[in-house]
């Protein structure tokens, strides 16, 4: 903690509302949400209608789930852009073997054995190969795609077989709210208690804030880039399945879609730095509140799908450029090299 | 010799081991993984697939390559900027669709289609270069954003229009032409992407605006110190990029007449993985277009054979991702290891017997017995000094030597206390020796042979002489010229002492024990450098013998002296005249009884000759052990060894105390003194010679009293 700035230790230690003098990225975003929200439960029909909010909480639980391990990787001065082909891939495989008969026990133990695998993969290159992780996970990426693809499923989308526990899983309520919001909730609050509480959480700060530093005083960051990828991993594969749960089947062009542009917009936009070392869960929740809101009323005013894409492209544009202007690169710790 | 000795010396004398290492001081040597993938890729593929090298299977596959090629280009120069472009597929599909909606919705002519397209793909260009270029954002993210805005753009457009283009009736012959016809065997998009291959190389190697790209690539910092625009250079990069994904979207809208939802789907992954395949290194400074060439042809190989091979949906992406995991991980960690790599497998040691040697120590009754002389004399320039490595005076008493900051200084008589500098060239300045008009020639370790004329001016002789044509490292440049002599004629003798080592590693020259030393003549008529003798281990000092007719030089790591004929009947040839010394030989002078002057630089130990015949032993330990806990030649004692015309040894003088003269690498008669340098000591030592003729000086010994 004390190795922290004065700024950013203020910022973190003020739980519940943000400090709008300071106007960091974060208040401003969490304004503009609150701008969004107001102006939309007045403007649109039906918004502010509880099973709308609902439904909002529970378009983004799923994209909020995933940007909580996207941001524990960026967090530690890192990205994962294979976590959307983990996700459906992961699920997709699961639903094949046991469609094609396989016991769920062990198809279950099939599909986790290959996504720690690929998670050490992704950790193994970043942090002992030296290869950016951009480029690996890119490359992950489109591995798991293609292999899974083409080797282990047969169709684009993949049902779930008829009562089995994931389509429980989607049927699942209490007090009316979907299975999705709690584990979100959860997952959130484990995050949340795992970066501020735990000393490897501390630590991930220390290692993307100055990898160097954090090695000379004699934190394990190689192995703690692994243990980030292999957590982001099973955070996708976590999502995979709540998806099929919601859905009743998994469709793997969604890997082809923008959803991880989604995700990173989640977090980047939430005020989590690309450069590494700042922003938490509760940027992560700020985010999600923002993108929640926004696509939900882009559907009420029936922007086609089309345009929605655009407009996230140019927020998403918007975010990087101010991210890039709060937290411009340090060409101290930054390395030649680092794209 | 025992069996297995004679093992040892076949396996590591005959087996050209250093050619390994010498092969990867090579820059090409980076281009050899990436043509090796490219040819077994081809032959795979065309064994596989029948009817793969058939003209019209080549034809289609090459208008495609083409237009692919041509974003390589521009993702191998953003890449050669340090920086990347994942946008090309977006700028690719809208320029495309620009030109097709120019085209074939408003009905212009195809040159204002053309021009549409181009300036789509440089102002889509310029915003990236913008925002990465001057705001300096993550190239990365920030052209993935760019891409996705530039993908949803096009997909609306598309979606918007494709039912006009398909209604349109416009035609016309250049684009069927552009698109379907060829021209010499080969089509259109090729030939664009031949010359923008072409001009580009030229542009990159050759002009200021490509140097300055590789120059902000290899290290953006340095680049900026130097004064380069490096915001503007990266700006331009991305533009240039955006340029040659325009045309290739100008071309694949001529194709096909149309654009649709699958124009320049997953091109950017692909032409990123062409780059890095091809050996164009992340980061930036390192690559070439050929390169991204090789990548392209090796990519576009793989996925159309793939798919005509009946791979399903998804191989492609599967393939990619290997594909570029892999090339990712080998350029990382070659850049990484290269030169770890190289310093282990470069010292290549060979096996030498040396043969059995009488013994120098004090008392022992052999020629070579070495006494404590050498300790008492006087000093000069002590603690001012570093490393004279050899000491000459003129026909004015005054003494010069060389030091290891580059300079040679003088000493004036009477008393040398008083010091100037006399000359700064740089390098180590080694050999020194006076032509007849006093200029002052000297051997400088890594830069060649010089001369400074008593007004001071300093001209390099040589540096190099002509190349053999099995080498692999160069070995016309002089890397460790030693020592020279002025023979009457005026040419000038010299030794270079190694091929494969520049002069300050000289000590693992003697670890590896390759003879690589050779001796060349300077000619002054023309400036000609010629080698006359290779093969020695490690050629040092050179003397010409009183009579002018020849010349000795030292062998060091053989410690044998060898005389060469200039004239007479064995005029061109070399004969051992002292072998199996107990010290290595270094500088040779004449002395004025009419006998000669050699220093010891060190002495050798039964175990550094012992490990001369372990090869095996001497490869691992420089691998293995740090350097400085390595074996060497002891070079912490020396001396001074006379010896007369034929070889045979007259007295030998020394400083067994170490206090003075450890380590001698050369010594100069004067007026019955004896001046005495060494290469790591801190001083020249004056040594009253008893018995020596008091009026006897070198220059006059060389060309004659002063006229």
């Amino acid at each position: 903690m004390a190795a922290l700035p004065l700024g950013r230790k203020r910022d973190m230690n003020a739980i519940g509302w943000p400090n709008f003098r300071s106007l960091n990225q974060e208040g401003i975003v969490f304004a503009i949400a609150v701008v969004l929200f107001v102006a939309a439960a007045i403007g649109l029909p039906g918004f502010i209608d509880p099973n709308n909010l609902l439904a909002i909480v529970r378009s983004v639980s799923v994209l909020g789930i995933l940007a909580l391990g996207m941001a524990v990787v960026i967090i530690g001065r890192g990205i994962d852009l294979s976590a959307v082909a983990i996700m459906a891939m992961s699920v997709a495989w699961y639903l094949q073997l046991l469609n094609s008969g396989t016991p769920d026990g062990l198809a279950f133990a099939y599909v986790l054995a290959g996504v720690l695998a690929i998670g050490l993969l992704n950790g193994f290159l970043v942090a002992y190969a030296d290869v950016p992780a951009i480029f690996v996970t890119l490359a992950t990426g489109s591995f798991v795609f293609g292999y899974v693809r083409s080797q282990l499923i047969t169709q684009d989308a993949v049902p779930v077989p008829q009562g089995h526990w994931v389509e429980l899983l989607g049927g699942l309520r209490f007090l009316d709210i979907p299975i999705e919001v709690f584990v979100f909730a959860g997952l959130a609050f484990l995050f949340f208690l795992f970066l501020r509480y735990t000393k490897w959480g501390r630590y991930i700060y220390f290692a993307g804030d100055n990898p160097v530093a954090a090695r000379n005083i004699g934190i394990p960051v190689r192995p703690m880039l692994v243990l980030r990828y292999v957590l982001s991993a099973f955070v996708a594969l976590i999502a995979g399945l709540l998806t099929a749960a919601s859905l009743h089947s998994i469709n793997t062009r969604v890997v082809n879609s923008t959803l991880l542009y989604d995700i990173v917009l989640v977090a980047v936009i939430g005020g989590i730095g690309l450069s590494g070392g700042r922003g938490g869960v509760r940027n992560v929740l700020v985010g999600a509140a923002l993108i929640g809101i926004l696509l939900n009323a882009m559907t009420i005013i029936d922007i086609p799908l089309l345009y929605q894409n655009l407009i996230k492209a140019a927020i998403l544009l918007g975010a990087i450029i101010v991210d890039g202007v709060i937290n411009p690169r340090d060409e101290q710790t930054a390395q030649q090299g680092d794209i | 010799m025992s069996f297995r000795e004679r093992l040892q010396s076949w396996r590591y004398n005959l087996v050209p081991d250093h050619l390994v290492g010498e092969i990867l001081t090579k820059r090409w040597t980076d281009n050899a993984i990436p043509f090796l993938a490219l040819v077994v890729t081809l032959a795979t593929f065309g064994s596989i697939i029948p009817g793969f090298f058939k003209l019209t299977s080549l034809q289609e596959s090459t208008r495609q390559l083409g237009e692919f090629s041509m974003v390589v280009t521009g993702m191998t120069v953003v890449m050669l900027g340090g920086g990347i472009d994942l946008s090309v597929g977006s700028i690719f599909a809208l320029s495309c669709f620009s030109a097709v909606y120019v085209f074939f919705i408003l009905e212009q002519s195809i040159w204002l289609a053309l021009a549409t397209s181009l300036a789509t793909g440089l102002v889509f260009g310029a915003i990236n270069g913008y925002l990465v270029g001057y705001l300096r954002l993550r190239a990365f993210l920030t052209t993935l954003v760019t891409f996705i805005f530039g993908r949803a753009l096009f997909d609306i457009l598309v979606t918007t229009y494709a039912a006009d283009v398909q209604l349109s009736t416009a035609t016309s012959d250049v684009l069927d032409f552009i698109g379907d016809s060829t021209f010499w065997g080969l089509s259109v998009s090729v030939w664009l992407a031949i010359i923008l291959a072409i001009v580009t190389h030229i542009a990159l190697t050759r002009s200021r605006p490509g140097w300055h790209v590789l120059a902000v690539g290899g290290s953006r910092r340095s680049a900026h110190n130097a004064g380069i625009r490096v915001r503007r250079t990266v700006f331009m990069t991305y533009v240039f990029s955006g340029f040659c994904a325009s045309i290739g979207g100008f071309l694949i809208a001529c194709r096909l007449s149309g654009a649709g939802p699958g124009t320049g789907l997953n091109l950017e992954i692909m032409a990123l993985t062409a780059a890095v395949v091809g050996g164009v290194s992340l980061g930036g400074g390192r690559g070439s277009v050929i390169k991204g060439l090789m990548g392209a042809i090796i990519v576009l190989t793989m996925t159309n054979g793939l798919i005509r091979l009946g791979y399903g949906t998804g191989t492609n992406q599967m393939v990619l991702g290997i594909m570029l995991a892999v090339a990712v991980t080998i350029d990382i960690r070659w850049l990484k290891n290269r030169h770890k790599v190289l310093n282990e497998v470069y010292v290549a040691p060979v096996y030498l017997k040396m043969g059995a040697t009488q013994s120098a120590a004090p008392g022992s009754g052999t020629p070579y017995e070495l006494d404590n002389r050498l300790s008492k004399a006087d000093h000069i320039g002590l603690g001012e000094l570093e490393g004279p490595e050899d000491v000459i005076l003129d026909r004015d008493d005054n003494l010069y030597c060389g030091t290891r900051h580059g300079e040679i200084v003088r000493f004036f008589a009477p008393d040398y206390v008083r010091s100037e500098v006399f000359a700064h060239i740089g390098g180590f300045p080694l050999g020194l020796a006076f032509d007849k008009s006093g200029n002052l020639i000297s051997c400088v370790g890594a830069m060649g042979l010089y001369s400074v004329s008593p007004t001071r001016e300093v001209k390099r002789l040589s540096a190099e002489t002509s190349r053999s044509w099995t080498s692999i490292v160069d070995d016309a440049r002089l890397r460790d010229p030693n020592d020279c002599d002025v023979a009457p004629d005026g040419r000038i003798y010299f030794t270079d002492s190694t091929k494969r080592y520049d002069a300050h590693d000289w000590a693992l020259d003697s670890i590896e024990n390759r003879a690589t030393g050779r001796l060349l003549v300077y000619d002054p008529k023309d400036g000609s450098t010629k080698a006359l003798l290779d093969g020695y281990r490690y050629t040092n000092g050179v003397c010409m013998a009183h009579d002018g007719k020849s010349l000795f030089f030292a062998e060091s790591w053989a410690c044998r002296v060898h005389r060469y004929w200039l004239e007479g009947p064995k005029a061109g040839t070399a004969e051992c005249v002292i072998r199996d010394m107990p010290g290595y030989p270094d500088n040779i002078n004449r002395a004025s009884d009419g006998n000669y002057w050699m220093a010891w630089l060190g002495m050798r130990t039964p175990s550094f000759d012992l490990s001369l015949r372990h090869p095996d032993m001497r490869k691992r330990m420089t691998r293995r052990l740090p350097q400085d806990e390595w074996l060497f030649p002891n070079i912490n004692t020396g001396g001074v060894v006379k010896f007369n015309q034929t070889g045979g040894i007259v007295e030998a003088m020394g400083d067994l105390t170490g206090g003075a003269h450890p380590m001698v690498t050369s010594m100069r008669e004067h007026k019955g003194y004896l001046f005495v340098g060494g290469i790591l000591n801190n001083r020249i030592g004056r040594y009253k010679i008893s018995g020596a003729d008091p009026n006897w000086t070198s220059p006059a010994s060389y060309w004659g009293a002063k006229s």
